[in-house]
C-alpha cells in the first residue's frame, strides 16, 4: 500500500460525505426500524424524521469540522454510491493513540453482502495508517452477535465485559467491549 | 429482538417533519370536540406556522425526557393522531403518556387502543419503566373504555375540575404498573 | 428513612459554591501524579478562573444525566476531593463513576473508600440504578484495591490504552450490580 492507493475506495462499496439532500430520507426510514436502532446504540430507539436527520447531520460535520477528533463516513454501494450505511470514528484521543468505531448498514436487506466489512477494512486502514492511532475499541450489545461476528472476523479481540449494562424485552444484557491495536491489525495484513 | 417496537396490528409509532405535524394539529385543533376531549385549556385556534415553532422548539430542547410518536395507519401509511410519553420521573420510573387522534373517522375503532398497547410496551421494555400515568376526563367513556382494555387500572379522580358549558366533571387518573402490564402479556395470545 | 445519606464514617458528601470549588480543582491540578492518576486527557494546569467559568457551566446544565458532590472529612470539615456519577443511562440503570482525592495526606487512609460508599448508596437506593461502572489505570493499584474494597469487580481490560512516559498501560473496568451491593450492604449495615 502507498501514498497512490485510495484511502475511501473499495469493490463493493466506497466512504463518502454526507449527502444532506439525497440522505435524510433514507436514514429517517432506517431509524423506523427499531430493530436496527437498538443493534447499534443504548440509547432508548426511537424514529427520527428527515428534518430530524437533517439536523443531525449538520451537527455531526460542525462537531467534524470543529474538534477534527471525529470522522463521519457514509458507506454507498457500487455502482450508482447507493446510501447503505454509515462508519464513524469517535472520541478519539490523539496523546494517547486511541479511538472508537460505530458502524451500521441500515436496511436489512443489505446486510450480509460484504459492505460492512469492507467499510472496516478500509476504516482500520484510515485509522491505522492516517490518523495513526494505536488501537480501536468497539462496544457491542451481547445480543447483536452479527456486529461481533463481524468485528472478531476483523481481529477485534473481547477485553471488557460490563455485566447486565442494558435492559431490552425484559431481561438484562452485557455490554461488550473489543480492541485491536495496530500491531495485532500488521500482523493480519500481513497475513492477507 | 422480538415483535417490532414500533408497531400494533392497526397502526406504526413514526415521526415526521414538523410542516407536517404542524398542518395536522392545525387541522384537527379546528374540530372543537377533539380538542375538549384531549385538553382541559380554553379551545383556541393555532396556525400550522406557529405549531411548526413549537414543535422545532420542543425537538431541539430535547434532553431525552419525553417521547414523542406520530400514528400512522399501517394501511395507507396515514397519520391520524399522535402519541407520547411525558414527565418522565427516571429515578421513580414512572411516566406520563398522552394520546390523541385528531382524523374521526378512526375513532372507536380501536386505533386508539391499539397504540396505546405499543406505547405501554415502549415504556416497559424499552425505557425499562416501572408505571405509566394518565388523566382522563369524565366526559370522555369513549377514552376510558380504550384505556380499561389497555389495562390501565382507574386510581381516583379529581372531582369537579373540569368546567365545561356549564357542568363540572371530573378527572380520572387512570395507572398501569410493569408486572400488571406483564401479566396482561402473558394472557394475550398472539 | 436512614439518618444522612451524604454522610459516611470518615466523609460526607457535598455541594459547594463553583468559586470555592474552582480554588482547590485548580491547586490540585498542579499535582501531576493526581492528574494522571485520574483521567486520560493530557495532565495541564488550568487557573482559577477557568475552572470556575467550567463549574458554573455546569450549574446551569441542570441535568438529570449527573450527580457531582464534593468531599468533606467529618473531622475537619475540610474539602478533599470530589466524587460524581455521569453518563447516566436511565433506561438501563446504568451510571459511571469518578472519583479524586486532592489532599495527598489523605490518600490511602480510607477516605476515597468511604466516599465511594456513599455514591453507591446514592446510586442504588435514590437513584435506584441497576449497576455503576467505572475505568481505572493499572498504574493506580492503590484505587483498585478501594474499589474492591466497595465491591467492584473485575470485568476484562482495554488493553493499552494510555500512553504515558513512554509506556502503554491497560485501562481496567470494574462493575457492581445492585444484587452484589445489597449483599454487601446488609453485612456491613
Amino acid at each position: 500500500m502507498d501514498i497512490s492507493t485510495q484511502l475511501f475506495e473499495g469493490k463493493l462499496i466506497c466512504l463518502a460525505p454526507i449527502d444532506h439532500e439525497k440522505d435524510p430520507e433514507i436514514e429517517s426510514k432506517w431509524t423506523h426500524d427499531p430493530d436496527y436502532l437498538r443493534m447499534l446504540s443504548t440509547k432508548p430507539a426511537r424514529p427520527l424524521s428527515p428534518a430530524q436527520v437533517k439536523k443531525k447531520y449538520e451537527a455531526v460535520e460542525k462537531e467534524m469540522d470543529e474538534s477534527h477528533s471525529n470522522f463521519y463516513f457514509t458507506i454507498r454501494a457500487h455502482p450508482d454510491e447507493r446510501l447503505v450505511g454509515f462508519i464513524k470514528i469517535y472520541w478519539v484521543e490523539w496523546t494517547n493513540g486511541n479511538g472508537f468505531v460505530e458502524l451500521g448498514i441500515g436496511d436489512p436487506n443489505d446486510r450480509g453482502h460484504g459492505y460492512g466489512s469492507e467499510a472496516l477494512h478500509l476504516v482500520l486502514r484510515y485509522v491505522f495508517a492516517e490518523l495513526n492511532l494505536y488501537r480501536l475499541s468497539v462496544v457491542v450489545p451481547e445480543y447483536n452477535q452479527p456486529a461481533l461476528h463481524l468485528f472478531t472476523k476483523a481481529g477485534f479481540v473481547e477485553e471488557v465485559r460490563r455485566r447486565e449494562a442494558l435492559q431490552r424485552d425484559g431481561r438484562y444484557w452485557d455490554a461488550i467491549h473489543l480492541g485491536l491495536l495496530r500491531e495485532e491489525w500488521e500482523t493480519q495484513l500481513k497475513g492477507t | 429482538m422480538k415483535e417490532h417496537l414500533f408497531q400494533g396490528e392497526l397502526v406504526r409509532l413514526k415521526m415526521d417533519n414538523p410542516e407536517i405535524l404542524a398542518k395536522a394539529f392545525s387541522r384537527w385543533g379546528r374540530d372543537s370536540e377533539y380538542g375538549r376531549l384531549l385538553d382541559g385549556g380554553a379551545r383556541q385556534l393555532f396556525s400550522a406556522k406557529i405549531i411548526q415553532s413549537w414543535i422545532e422548539k420542543d425537538f431541539e430542547e430535547d434532553q431525552g425526557q419525553n417521547f414523542f410518536f406520530a400514528i400512522h395507519t399501517l394501511e395507507g401509511d396515514l397519520l391520524i393522531g399522535f402519541v407520547s410519553l411525558f414527565g418522565i420521573d427516571w429515578n421513580h420510573g414512572n411516566t406520563w403518556v398522552g394520546i390523541g387522534l385528531g382524523e374521526r373517522e378512526y375513532w372507536g375503532q380501536g386505533y386508539g387502543t391499539d397504540a396505546m398497547r405499543a406505547i405501554l410496551r415502549y415504556a416497559f421494555t424499552e425505557l425499562n419503566l416501572h408505571r405509566v400515568t394518565l388523566g382522563v376526563f369524565e366526559y370522555n367513556p369513549r377514552a376510558i373504555r380504550s384505556y380499561e382494555k389497555a389495562g390501565f387500572v382507574h386510581e381516583g379522580q379529581v372531582r369537579k375540575e373540569l368546567l365545561k358549558d356549564g357542568q363540572r366533571w371530573d378527572v380520572l387518573e387512570m395507572g398501569i404498573l410493569r408486572e400488571e402490564w406483564q401479566k396482561k402479556m402473558k394472557g394475550v395470545s398472539k | 428513612m436512614a439518618a444522612s445519606i451524604f454522610q459516611g464514617e470518615l466523609v460526607s458528601l457535598v455541594r459547594e459554591d463553583p468559586e470555592i470549588f474552582a480554588k482547590n480543582f485548580s491547586r490540585w491540578g498542579r499535582d501531576s501524579e493526581f492528574i494522571r492518576l485520574l483521567d486520560n486527557d493530557p495532565a495541564r494546569l488550568v487557573s482559577v478562573r477557568t475552572a470556575k467559568q467550567w463549574f458554573e457551566k455546569d450549574l446551569e446544565k441542570d441535568t438529570l444525566d449527573e450527580a457531582f458532590f464534593i468531599i468533606h472529612t467529618l473531622e475537619t470539615d475540610q474539602s478533599v476531593g470530589f466524587v460524581g456519577l455521569g453518563e447516566i443511562s436511565w433506561n438501563h440503570g446504568e451510571a459511571w463513576v469518578g472519583i479524586g482525592i486532592g489532599e495527598r495526606a489523605y490518600w490511602g487512609k480510607g477516605y476515597g473508600t468511604d466516599a465511594m460508599r456513599i455514591i453507591l448508596w446514592y446510586a442504588f437506593t435514590e437513584l435506584n440504578l441497576h449497576r455503576v461502572s467505572l475505568g481505572v489505570f493499572e498504574y493506580n493499584p492503590r484505587a483498585i484495591r478501594s474499589y474492591e474494597k466497595a465491591g467492584f469487580v473485575h470485568e476484562g481490560r482495554n488493553r493499552k490504552q494510555v500512553l504515558r512516559d513512554g509506556k502503554r498501560w491497560d485501562e481496567v473496568h470494574m462493575g457492581v450490580l445492585r444484587g452484589e451491593w445489597e449483599k454487601i450492604y446488609e453485612c456491613c449495615k
